[in-house]
């Protein structure tokens, strides 16, 4: 990054931090001056920032993030003084935007970074997203308690945490009944089953080239709709939503299967018909493990599917738990902390499901050119 | 000649028949056939109970055929028959005013509407979006790896919340439904024309920069032709899920108008016949737009020279 | 006659085969093949009447052109496809029952070797669809295995293997069952000179000490006069024998013959075939 714009920025934000002790906070409030403790932490940030802007290149970024992250703390404490969180003035948001000024230059240096060790670039590649949300959280959180926002419209992410930690148990149970029950079962039954039929459709053709377009078509349809029917079949609790996510995860698994089972080479096929193979031998020892990628494919796409496909069918009828109920009767009640707990829940089953199938994929298709590049 | 032109016929396909049309159309009638049958003996197998139940307790007496017949004609059958769907989905879609509130075609107008603007808003965002990543190296490495989270976050299961918010800050109809709609498809297009933008062979690129193209230059004219596959794409995964997030954000609220609003009324009062129709409905739109978009990618790849 | 008999006993590099003085059977025994099919722009004759007789121990390449048939003559003799009319005897056999009964081993173009596989359990393959036992399959892995001279490279994969590499374990591959006929086409097409050239002096060595018979399709010409007892040359549309050139050249052999005069006469002869059959043409 241009060395100018990185040291202006940083000079900027050392204007900021220099701001905020002649600005008041907040009307009425103490100025930062009459904080024991926060002056000097706001000062030694101001001085971190300086510092970054002398070198003005990579080893700016330590002291810069260093500054960014005692400023970040300096106005979250801040926003400890009923008498600012609220109704916060300039001098506060000065130390806001210090902060986060920082913050970007820095990112935005790291990120154009080109080391060429292996090491510092996967450093370098985890820690950019990551910088580049925990500001997003930070401005979130200082947004949300500075302005005053209800907390019925826009709750901060601490607000939204702590009521995470509290109602553990009731996440717990919504937990178990969506996705344990609901999520996993409906997934294995529908990927199951896909497979299954996709190993049919290669072996008669003609089934095969019935299915497929069929397959096509009814992976394109909202399958979700499906789900009142299915309670009406299933009864409401969870057997129904294990009904629809196993509907809903059948198709892609088909139609990838499908191709999977047919991406075998031309030659190879002709090796097994040269050692006259039977057809399980060739499914065995051929067919089934190059469909390996695709399989992978459609089980990825699905983890999320069935997810989505669980948490919607429990918007229409849930008897008292699982984590669309919740939601839906959550957000009636505008209890939307508890909202945002159910979806941070939903989140972190969506992405370990989601990580623990690559996981599986890495392990089985480690063959596959796509991991050598 | 490659062994692959040479290749080996299989032996499975019947010589009788070696129209093209033919071969190409009958496998998937005599599936859809197969299909219709089961329906109809799951359809008689699963009112059974239900139809004689309901002699039973009227008194009257019955024959099995009684029960055959009752099993198609059920007024709240566990599964409808085929004829009894179609029959209720043309009286719905004909036999009311466009308009009309108890028309299929009013509440599949009220779905596609916020279906076509959060597609459009969304389909916009998402290339706008791809485009800033493409050309900012400081965006990809800090909003993609997010973007990817994304999907594998039920993002459908924020759909209440965007309507309770919304509504409080008095936004209703047909506005936050577009707008979870957008927010739903933006993603699935963002990462696709992503991907398309970069799809280019690096020494396609390195041509470009051997006569001076400027940054524009190469982005007309080679990065949005190579990316038009992956809009394709990405268009009809974003449509579907579109149209999915338009339905579904019309059960929180209880709303009146809508297809997803026939399901819930239909699964509320037992109108099973209703609730497939609706079902039908929704399938013949995500059907129908799907189509429209293959259309049009069909003309513009025939524009660009595709076989 | 001839199914695999899987008793462990090959010959040794040092050891030379028996001296055989009992007329040799006929291996591949084809009358008047011919294959026509249809394509959008008409009928192709890709083969027409081509007949040839082979016997047990020859190295028997076939040379030509593209479109001249003689990857197509190769696929019907190894039962891939099928003639629209002649007749053809392998081993004794119809072509299906001799693919039935794992007569042949087939070396493609390309190594087509499983990418999840190691190279080890790369050449188990045919052998675990054959049924051999487990013993056997590792003893006859290893063996085939440090024959091509790749000891040591077990378990490895095959992208961790050079083209050359993963051919030499194809051939391996092809090997391991012992088949009385090896089928290979153009199996080093795809590679440099310098590393077909040591492949041809491998292939020649095996050749040697296996006495099997060989059929081989190649379009280098130096490489056909360098390998072969006999040559045939092909040429297209439609496709047929132009001309059947035998060669006697040492069995111990080594590249420097190629500069030979006799070797550029026999070539000039392959040459002059191809030209007759309009294989330079447009």
């Amino acid at each position: 990054m241009d060395q100018r714009k990185f040291r202006l920025g940083l000079l900027f934000a050392v204007a900021a931090i220099a701001l905020a002790f002649v600005t008041p906070l907040a009307h009425g409030a103490p100025a930062l001056l009459l904080r024991p403790g926060l002056w000097q932490a706001a000062t030694g940030a101001g001085v971190l920032f300086a510092l970054a802007a002398w070198y003005a290149d990579w080893r700016g970024i330590a002291p810069g993030l260093a500054g960014a992250v005692i400023a970040a703390a300096v106005s979250l404490l801040l926003l400890r003084d009923p008498g600012i969180a609220g109704s916060a003035a300039a001098g506060f948001w000065a130390i806001v935007v210090a902060p986060w000024l920082a913050a970007a230059m820095c990112v935005t240096h790291l990120a154009s970074l080109r080391p060429i060790r292996k090491q510092p670039r996967r450093m370098i590649n985890i820690a950019v997203p990551l910088l580049f949300g925990a500001t997003i959280f930070y401005l979130w959180e200082v947004a949300a308690r500075g302005f005053g926002v209800p907390p019925v419209l826009l709750p901060s992410p601490s607000a939204a945490a702590s009521r995470f930690l509290e109602s553990l148990p009731t996440l717990a149970a919504d937990f178990n009944q969506t996705f344990i029950r609901g999520v996993l079962i409906g997934y294995a039954i529908g990927c199951g089953a896909g497979l299954l039929v996709a190993i049919l459709a290669h072996r008669f053709e003609f089934l095969g080239r019935g299915l497929l377009p069929l397959g096509n078509f009814f992976s394109a349809l909202p399958l979700v709709g499906i789900a009142p029917i299915m309670v009406m079949w299933f009864g409401f609790d969870w057997p129904s939503k294990a009904a629809v996510v196993a509907l809903v995860t059948f198709f892609p698994m088909l139609v990838n299967a499908i191709a999977g089972l047919s991406a075998a080479g031309h030659i190879e096929r002709d090796l097994m018909r040269s050692y006259a193979a039977s057809h399980r031998q060739s499914l065995a020892k051929l067919y089934l493990p190059a469909a390996l990628p695709f399989i992978f494919n459609a089980l990825k796409i699905n983890a999320t599917l069935a997810l989505i496909g669980a948490i919607v069918a429990e918007f229409f009828g849930t008897p008292t738990q699982g984590i669309g109920f919740r939601i839906s009767t959550e957000a009636g009640r505008m209890a939307l902390d508890m909202v945002w707990a159910e979806i941070a829940l939903a989140a972190l089953a969506g992405m370990a499901f989601y990580g623990f199938v690559t996981l599986a994929e890495r392990a089985t298709t480690f063959w596959h050119p796509s991991y050598r590049t | 000649m490659t062994s692959s032109s040479l290749a080996l016929v299989p032996s499975s396909t019947r010589t009788l028949v070696r129209h093209p049309l033919v071969e190409r159309y009958a496998p998937i009638l005599a599936t859809v056939l197969a299909l219709v049958a089961i329906w109809y003996v799951a359809a008689v197998a699963m009112n059974w109970t239900l139809v004689k139940d309901g002699f039973e307790r009227e008194e009257t007496p019955y024959t099995v055929s009684d029960i055959l017949a009752g099993t198609m004609d059920a007024e709240r059958p566990l599964l409808p028959a085929p004829h009894q769907i179609a029959e209720n989905f043309f009286d719905s879609v004909f036999g009311y005013p466009p308009l009309a509130p108890r028309s299929l075609v009013y509440h599949t107008l009220v779905t596609l509407s916020a279906t076509l603007l959060g597609f459009v808003l969304g389909a916009v965002f998402g290339i706008l979006l791809a485009l800033m990543i493409v050309h900012s190296r400081v965006l990809e490495r800090s909003l993609l790896p997010w973007i990817i989270c994304s999907q594998m976050v039920p993002i459908l299961a924020l759909a209440p919340i965007f309507i309770v918010v919304l509504g409080a800050l008095g936004l209703q109809g047909l506005l936050p439904k577009a707008i979870i709609s957008a927010y739903l498809c933006f993603f699935p297009v963002a990462i696709g024309m992503v991907k398309g933008f970069t799809s280019p062979d690096p020494l396609q690129i390195e041509l470009m920069r051997t006569w001076s193209a400027t940054p524009r230059q190469v982005l007309s004219k080679l990065r949005w032709p190579a990316a038009v596959p992956f809009l394709f794409a990405s268009l009809k995964v974003a449509i579907t899920i579109s149209l999915i997030g338009a339905i579904v954000a019309e059960l929180p609220t209880g709303a009146e108008a809508g297809i997803g609003a026939r399901l819930l009324a239909g699964s509320y009062y037992g109108q099973t016949v209703q609730l497939w129709s609706a079902l039908v409905a929704s399938a013949v739109l995500s059907w129908g737009l799907i189509s429209i978009i293959s259309l049009v990618e069909r003309i513009v790849n025939r524009g660009m020279g595709a076989r | 006659m001839a199914l695999i008999e899987p008793h462990i006993s090959f010959a040794g590099p040092a050891e030379q085969p028996p001296i055989d003085t009992a007329p040799k059977r006929l291996v591949v025994d084809a009358q008047n093949i011919s294959l026509t099919f249809e394509t959008a722009d008409g009928k192709v004759d890709a083969l027409s009447n081509v007949s040839l007789k082979v016997t047990e121990g020859e190295f028997v390449s076939f040379i030509g052109p593209s479109g001249c048939g003689k990857t197509t003559m190769l696929r019907v003799i190894a039962d891939l496809q099928q003639p629209t009319s002649g007749s053809l005897l392998v081993n004794g056999m119809s072509a299906e029952a001799a693919r039935l009964g794992r007569s042949y081993g087939y070396v493609f173009q390309a190594p087509a070797l499983f990418p999840w596989r190691s190279i080890e359990k790369n050449l188990k393959l045919p052998l675990e669809i054959m049924g051999f036992s487990e013993a056997e399959q590792q003893q006859r892995a290893e063996h085939y295995l440090s024959l091509v001279n790749l000891k040591g490279f077990e378990r490895k994969f095959p992208w961790q293997l050079s083209g050359g590499m993963q051919q030499r374990v194809s051939i391996a591959r092809a090997l391991s069952f012992d088949p009385a006929l090896l089928l290979m086409d153009e199996p080093f097409g795809a590679l440099d000179e310098i590393v077909r050239d040591h492949l041809n002096e491998q292939l020649l060595q095996l050749w040697r000490t296996m006495g099997k018979t060989v059929l081989f399709v190649t379009h280098s010409i130096p490489e056909a006069v360098f390998l072969s007892s006999r040559i045939v040359v092909m040429s297209p549309r439609p496709g047929r024998i132009i001309d059947v050139i035998d060669c006697n050249f040492p069995p111990d052999r080594s590249l420097e013959i190629r500069e030979t005069p006799e070797f550029l006469k026999i070539a000039q002869r392959v040459r002059n075939g191809l030209r007759a059959g309009h294989s330079y043409d447009e």
